[in-house]
């Protein structure tokens, strides 16, 4: 049996390093435009899943330049800035910034002659980062739809919140109460939540730790848009859909 | 240098081939690689896909191996091995990635446990390591296809009785439903792929004798 000195191992085990690291690196290189095309594909089928729109990864594109109209960031304030691609927005890396300092992305959208704003929300979830996109109906409070996802919640547990029967419940729950304070939705251990409140939806049983992720989630993210929610419905009191009278002097 | 040169496709190899596709298979005579097979036979779509990157992952392995094995110090082979393992599964993940993105996220973390699975590393110490890679190749082929069946054959059963669809296919007629018949919930669920690999290992043994151990 040949035996192998100490310099052989060496020099193998480095060659060997070097041309899977070289052979991974080009493919790596050469199927990154593929991935990120399909990344994007996947982002809007979510957020068109957030309005309730069924999509695939070949009619995607279509259906979100019929639907989406405009697209823009804002910050804590609520003042549009006009220099980011909100569509490329990395939540992640934004919400790690100071608060004043985040672009928070906004996706407005219109059916059936009635605007609904698409909110994407970030947060940690037990193994990994859940995320989604929440619609709003025009009086910024109920929810229209939303869409959640994750990277490695649990099958069959945590991993619920992909489905459509968890998100279907936040549709016509409110994130504002009747005094008009931001409450969000709260996620409820699972089959506790009150069938009747506008405020809560069944969390997943078994699946605790996910479900106190997506409601901090909720809570954090949505918060971070009051000022804009403000703004907006300020604006649409102050220009109603008639008004071009001129103000009556008495 | 070799006396007589075996014909490529001669008796030997190609029982490399077809062995582990009944007689010697992987999952359910030599018990291996049963994880893997539990999560990725919901649908038969996803396990179809599975099983090719298996088949990929072993018969390139072994022929990459088997093309080093006189070069491999011994005392390393095992991270030889398993270096040579996980490249070709990053590169199989990467290109799922880029061109059957749906998939990918439906095999989701699955198709980086490939690299966990007893079959390839079993089958590159056993075989690769000490044999030429036409040989070895065909070995790789033919124990990923033996997991490959199985799993194809698991995840019709679940896929069928469980969503009463094939291939994403609705192939249970409205009709059936309206009588009564329900999907069987219990057959989305993993444990029932253990069942059914059970049920196919009863069959397999009730038809060949062979594998019958005398007690």
């Amino acid at each position: 049996m040949r035996s192998y000195s100490n310099t052989y191992i060496f020099v193998f085990s480095a060659i060997m390093v070097i041309v899977v690291a070289a052979i991974l690196s080009i493919a790596a290189k050469t199927l990154q435009p593929f991935q990120k095309k399909n990344v994007e594909i996947n982002k809007k089928q979510n957020i068109l899943t957030s309005i309730n729109i069924e999509s695939d990864a070949k009619s995607a594109e279509d259906l979100y330049k019929n639907y989406i109209l405009e697209t823009y960031a804002i910050n804590i304030s609520g003042e549009k800035q006009d220099s980011v691609d909100a569509f490329y927005i990395d939540m992640k890396k934004e919400l790690a910034k100071p608060i004043e300092e985040q672009n928070l992305p906004v996706f407005v959208s219109s059916l059936e002659g009635k605007n609904k704003y698409i909110i994407p929300v970030y947060g940690k979830g037990l193994w990994g980062p859940v995320w989604g996109y929440v619609s709003l109906d025009e009086d910024l409070s109920t929810i229209y739809g939303a869409n959640f996802a994750h990277k490695g919640e649990t099958p069959g547990l945590g991993a619920e919140i992909e489905t459509k029967e968890f998100q279907e419940q936040f549709s016509g729950k409110q994130i504002f109460n009747v005094q008009g304070e931001f409450v969000s939705v709260s996620i409820m251990k699972g089959g506790t939540a009150d069938p009747n409140s506008k405020y809560e939806v069944d969390g997943i049983s078994g699946g605790t730790i996910t479900g106190n992720g997506v409601d901090a989630m909720l809570k954090d993210c949505l918060s971070s848009y009051e000022s804009y929610f403000k703004n907006i419905k300020e604006a649409m009191i102050e220009t109603p859909i008639d008004s071009i009278s001129e103000p009556v002097s008495n | 240098m070799s006396a007589e040169k075996e014909p490529l496709f001669s008796s030997k190899n190609i029982k490399l081939l077809t062995e582990p596709l009944n007689d010697s298979n992987p999952i359910t005579v030599q018990v291996l690689g049963i994880c893997s097979a539990l999560a990725v036979t919901v649908k038969v779509k996803p396990a179809f896909v599975m099983a090719l990157s298996v088949v990929v992952v072993m018969a390139v392995s072994n022929v990459v191996i088997s093309l080093l094995r006189k070069t491999v110090p011994p005392r390393i082979r095992i991270i030889v091995q398993l270096v040579v393992i996980a490249a070709m599964v990053i590169l199989v993940d990467q290109v799922l990635k880029a061109f059957l993105f749906d998939i990918s996220k439906q095999l989701s973390v699955f198709v980086g446990l490939i690299i966990t699975n007893c079959i390839i590393m079993g089958r590159l110490e056993a075989f690769a390591l000490s044999n030429k890679p036409w040989q070895s190749f065909l070995d790789g082929l033919g124990n990923a296809a033996g997991y490959g069946v199985i799993l194809i054959i698991v995840a019709f059963f679940r896929e069928l009785l469980g969503s009463g669809t094939v291939w994403g296919y609705k192939v249970i007629p409205e009709s059936v439903y309206d009588f009564g018949y329900e999907n069987n919930g219990l057959m989305i669920l993993p444990p029932m792929a253990l069942i059914v690999v059970g049920a196919i290992i009863w069959v397999q043994r009730a038809r060949n004798k062979k594998l019958v151990e005398s007690n």
